[in-house]
């Protein structure tokens, strides 16, 4: 007790037993709501077949524990190619997206230099209008990227609320700094990769962390431009066969993954998907979150 | 460091004039309040510049000096205005699909001139209004059921003692916002839909299943359910930040007059969080016919259309699902028309409040 209360200031009466147990019970099953979902799903893919059948349904004890839904899922090319282009598309989308904010972040953050305003007000008009799905699908396939990589990457490639939070960061630093580098004759590339790159660690994390969490789950952009099913991103696969409810045995693109060599109940299969779709997020986001406040919020709160 | 740049920026020509203007775009660049520090930063390197070259400097330099002073920095924008030109403004312009009738084998260029009889049959359309009724319904909800929740959920995580406690609750309630919503809806319907848990619980207890998942009726609950369930925690975080920024020495004088718990939340965080509560009440304001396409378009099959159409899967199925480019066009041009209208007056109105808004009032 005395340790818990040590850092309180002294004019903070302690609160009283039953409004602390209320408050941690309501924190509780707070986090018992967010969590329960993700649990039943690993366990489910996770449980023998035995397990998975007896339950008829969704795991909620354990009992045992098998990797056969996984090994099902991954013996066949659709979901292993699915995994490939989700993370092929996120990793080079976010690097051309994090090469892009920084580098107009940084060009736009020295105010006064030539065209800064009127590229600046060139940015911040994009929050104003959106283009519109219509005429941006129909640029897309006009340009010949329908059923291309690239579809999913360049049409969000710069988000420009992302843009002015880095720019903003890049303008709080100490110019001091870049102006003595100026002075000894450093180039702007040089002033940008060794002295406000490393300088800005924090928020380049969190940027790139929305940007590929924003590649990993796109779904909307694939829906749209991306035809040929051979080249589906694991969210579309997610919805396909989950979601729906399609059955994965019976359908004949990715009937060869499990077709009857499959020891693994279709459910567990099904939520061996998802806990692919989920875990990549669940693990990245939890390194990047320590930077939130400090990378982001103050920026986006005073803008 | 300072030193230096200050005395010698008093030795020679001093930056003055010019870099005034600058520095209030720089603030006008969604940086708000921070513009005072940012214009002092970034007058810096130009107030060297100018010395860096010698003599007085006359106020205008001519374009060929500024280009050979400044071309690396364009360079380095060039990428992110390119691909803004390309994948913004170009379809921005291609809206004007709407006074065609837009086939995709003439082009722009070839297909017919129809002025506004597009948008005389949106608007004669009652697919449209009902999809405009349900995302207006949709909107309206979120902003009674869904906006007050990250506030108390912050107050409540701000008052957990133990740091690490705070830390661990924190990841958790942030984690759903980075799902996918393919993913949430899938959890879902793991849990409440048909063959989801609910229902096999009940069924093995001899009771009949029940189906929320499809249940049109239930279709404003669910989808706000969703909402919370994944951006509830992460909407704490603007809150949070706020309520770390208040004056702790308000509170000890206020517990010195005597006043409680309750008392001080009411007088003293309630007020400190209202500027982020109101810039973020006008923001959503503006962005009312934006509830967002994925959630919707993928619930749509199982709720049916009469309830879950909103705009953008309106615009979605009338056009990618019919062929008709241009109806779906004029859709997309109404709804930006009346968001930027949206976003301009709720502006104001922040403008008026005494806040920034999105940018600023100049």
């Amino acid at each position: 007790m005395s340790t818990l209360f040590a850092d309180r200031p002294v004019w903070a009466e302690r609160p009283s037993l039953p409004a602390r147990a209320a408050k941690n019970t309501t924190l509780a099953a707070i986090a018992v709501v967010i969590v329960f979902p993700l649990y039943i799903v690993v366990l489910t893919s996770l449980s023998p077949a035995s397990a998975v059948n007896s339950a008829g349904g969704l795991v909620l004890v354990p009992q045992g524990i098998s990797f056969q839904a996984y090994a099902d899922l991954f013996s066949g090319g659709v979901v292993t190619r699915a995994v490939l282009v989700s993370l092929g598309v996120t990793a080079v989308g976010t690097a051309v997206s994090l090469a892009a904010t920084i580098l107009a972040a940084y060009g736009l953050s020295q105010t006064g230099s030539l065209w800064h305003r009127p590229l600046l007000f060139a940015v911040l008009l994009t929050f104003l209008f959106a283009p519109g799905m219509i005429p941006l699908y129909l640029l897309v396939s006009n340009v010949g990227l329908i059923d291309s990589y690239w579809s999913l990457i360049l049409p969000t490639a710069v988000n420009a609320f992302n843009l002015v939070v880095m720019r903003a960061f890049f303008m709080n630093l100490p110019g001091e700094i870049s102006d003595s580098a100026r002075v000894d004759g450093a180039s702007e590339w040089t002033i940008l990769t060794r002295l406000v790159l490393p300088m800005s660690k924090g928020v380049t994390a969190v940027i790139g962390l929305f940007y590929a969490v924003g590649y990993w789950n796109a779904f909307f952009n694939a829906i749209l431009y991306i035809n040929d099913n051979s080249k589906w991103p694991l969210q579309l696969i997610l919805r396909q066969y989950v979601q729906q409810g399609q059955q994965l045995s019976s359908n004949s693109v990715i009937g060869d993954a499990v077709q009857g060599t499959s020891s693994a109940p279709n459910l567990a299969i099904q939520m061996a998907i998802v806990v692919v779709a989920l875990v990549p997020v669940t693990f990245i986001y939890p390194l990047v979150q320590k930077h939130f406040t400090k990378g982001v919020i103050i920026g986006a709160v005073k803008g | 460091m300072t030193d230096r740049a200050d005395s010698s920026g008093g030795t020679t020509a001093p930056p003055a004039p010019r870099s005034a203007a600058p520095a209030a775009t720089g603030s006008g660049g969604g940086s708000g309040s921070d513009g005072g520090r940012g214009g002092r930063v970034g007058r810096g390197p130009r107030a060297v510049r100018r010395r860096g070259a010698g003599a007085p400097r006359p106020r205008r330099r001519s374009l060929r000096s500024r280009l050979r002073r400044d071309w690396q920095l364009l360079l380095m924008t060039l990428p992110a205005i390119a691909l803004l030109a390309v994948f913004h403004y170009t379809p921005t312009l291609g809206n004007i699909i709407a006074f065609q009738d837009y086939n995709p084998w003439d082009g722009v260029i070839g297909s017919p001139w129809v002025g506004f009889s597009q948008f005389e049959r949106l608007f004669t359309d009652a697919r449209f209004w009902s999809a405009a009724g349900n995302t207006l319904m949709i909107a309206g909800i979120q902003l009674v059921f869904f906006f007050p929740i990250p506030i108390a959920l912050a107050i409540l995580l701000d008052s957990v003692l133990s740091r690490r406690m705070r830390l661990v609750l924190q990841s958790i309630v942030y984690m759903p916002h980075f799902f996918s919503w393919v993913l949430v809806v899938t959890l879902f319907q793991q849990v409440l839909g048909g063959a989801g848990l609910f229902s096999q619980i009940l069924r093995q207890n001899g009771y009949a299943p029940l189906d929320v998942m499809t249940n049109p009726d239930a279709f404003l609950f669910v989808v706000t359910s969703q909402m919370i369930w994944k951006d509830a925690g992460w909407g704490t975080i603007i809150f949070l930040a706020a309520l770390a920024a208040i004056n702790q020495n308000l509170y000890e004088s206020a517990a010195v007059d005597g006043a409680g718990r309750w008392r001080r939340m009411w007088h003293i965080t309630l007020p400190g969080l209202r500027p982020v509560i109101i810039l973020l009440l006008i923001l959503k304001l503006g962005d009312i016919l934006n509830v967002g396409f994925e959630q919707f378009y993928l619930q749509r099959d199982a709720f049916g259309a009469n309830v879950s159409e909103v705009l953008d899967t309106f615009i979605y199925h009338q056009t990618l699902v019919t062929g008709n480019f241009s109806a779906g066009a004029v859709a997309g041009l109404v709804k930006g028309i009346v968001g930027l209208i949206l976003i301009v007056l709720a502006n104001k109105l922040a403008h008026k409040m005494g806040e920034n808004g999105i940018y600023r009032r100049s």
